[in-house]
């Protein structure tokens, strides 16, 4: 990674925050933890350190009638049909690169999540969220607001039509920049399979300079973040296609013994 | 082969929550309770950008929720909210600007006399899962599996009558932080 160590006038502007090298750095002593998700306490991400407990988490393991087994359920009334077309939802059509990102949600034995709420948010094309608290100088776009909700169905199948997010800056440290990305929320069968993540696009060169990303600390994991772009997924003379496919993690009521261990 | 999670960052404000989100029990119901707090970091600063849920038996044990926590209006898409007939068992609220959040809701029944939350937050990686436990639950088998100490921080503290404390801190000592829990 090649970085010239010359003053620039945004970091003037930004006093005692690390230089993307010294965050370089700290990301490159984490060693993978075996585990597919993020560790809590990732200190380049820096917004973490009060933020992580500090005691162990206490494990549930054998408690059918925990109430985390099951969770909520959504219907056809909390969504509307114009909620997973990203591109509809103002008077005019919003800037940018038109895409679909379609997949199927799995619970961890591989089985379908059925009827269940995705909801999505993210940044325009330039990069700027609807976000009063997002004051990066990159315009609004007044036909985009950026959220979007559908239900799974009967084979675990969504789809959003949008457009592609911009990447954009942020304070963790000096010239830190997100790499393009929608954020994802999803449930499961059970509250224990809850999962809020982020889907980045195929071949982002900012994917190494990004400790939220790499708070991941297992490379295949990583990937797993990563939607793959689908040629056959593309609209002819409308969007380009991509497909990003989830497996949530957890225990579910149907659960049992010896079934579903982590691969 | 899971998907990993990443944080739900700052600026899902005008994505997750909803309009009165916070309102699980059908209005006017007279069982409900109001749950409340501030949710702290390891500073003990609270912290204005969590993102809470809750998920909960209803009062005659069943577990089955309901749709319509965000019933939405087919006109122009708005939330409308619950029907006032349902109860859904879910919850999603925002801390505010001091940290603090308050649902109102039935009270979980005996066999299970706890509200489940998560804590979804800027700065954390991976949601945490904790309990609500109202006060008078000393035979739950959890609770009891715990130090005195760290019992406390999942017991929500009476402050009038039907009005419960529960404030949570991610990050403390360990009779400050709150136990947070972990299914596999």
């Amino acid at each position: 990674m090649t970085e010239t160590e010359t003053k620039t006038e945004t970091e003037t502007q930004l006093p005692g925050l690390p230089h993307q090298r010294a965050i370089d750095t700290e990301m490159a002593a984490y060693e993978p933890d075996g585990t597919a998700h993020p560790r809590r306490d990732y200190a380049p991400y820096r917004s973490t350190l009060l933020r992580h407990p500090r005691q162990p988490l206490l494990a549930v393991k054998d408690d059918p009638d925990a109430v985390e087994l099951t969770g909520p359920v959504f219907g056809p009334t909390d969504v509307t049909d114009l909620d997973a077309d990203l591109t509809r939802q103002h008077q005019g059509e919003p800037l940018g690169e038109r895409i679909t990102v379609t997949g199927r949600i799995l619970d961890r034995e591989g089985r379908p999540v059925r009827d269940q709420l995705v909801e999505i948010w993210q940044a325009n094309a330039s990069g700027r969220y609807a976000h009063q608290r997002d004051q990066h100088p990159a315009p609004l776009d007044p036909n985009f607001t950026g959220v979007g909700r559908c239900l799974t169905d009967a084979e675990g199948g969504y789809r959003f039509t949008t457009v592609k997010p911009g990447a954009y800056p942020w304070r963790n440290h000096v010239n830190a920049w997100r790499p393009a990305h929608i954020h994802f929320s999803l449930f499961g069968s059970a509250f224990t399979q809850r999962l809020v993540t982020q889907m980045y696009f195929p071949g982002d060169p900012l994917f190494p300079y990004d400790p939220i990303l790499q708070s991941v600390t297992d490379a295949r994991a990583r990937e797993r973040l990563v939607a793959a772009y689908e040629h056959g997924l593309s609209k002819p003379e409308f969007a380009l296609g991509y497909r990003w496919d989830v497996v949530l993690d957890g225990p579910a009521a149907t659960w049992t013994e010896g079934e579903g261990e982590q691969s | 082969m899971i998907t990993p999670s990443q944080t739900v960052g700052p600026f899902y404000g005008y994505a997750l929550p909803f309009a009165r989100g916070g309102e699980i029990a059908p209005a006017g119901d007279p069982r409900t309770i109001t749950l409340h707090g501030v949710v702290r970091d390891g500073a003990g600063a609270p912290i204005p950008d969590a993102l809470l849920e809750f998920w909960q038996a209803a009062p005659d044990g069943s577990l089955g929720g309901a749709p319509g926590s965000m019933r939405r209006d087919p006109v122009d898409g708005a939330v409308i909210g619950r029907d006032g007939v349902e109860f859904t068992g879910f919850g999603r609220v925002p801390t505010d600007a001091d940290g603090h959040y308050a649902v109102r809701t039935l009270p979980p029944p005996g066999g299970a006399p706890y509200v489940s939350v998560a804590v979804f937050a800027r700065g954390l990686t991976h949601h945490l899962y904790t309990r609500a436990y109202l006060p008078g639950c000393a035979e739950d088998v959890l609770l009891a599996s715990l130090p005195e100490e760290r019992r406390g921080t999942l017991v929500a503290r009476e402050e009038r009558e039907r009005v419960y404390r529960f404030d949570i801190r991610l990050q403390g000592d360990e009779g400050e932080e709150t136990v947070f829990l972990e299914f596999r």
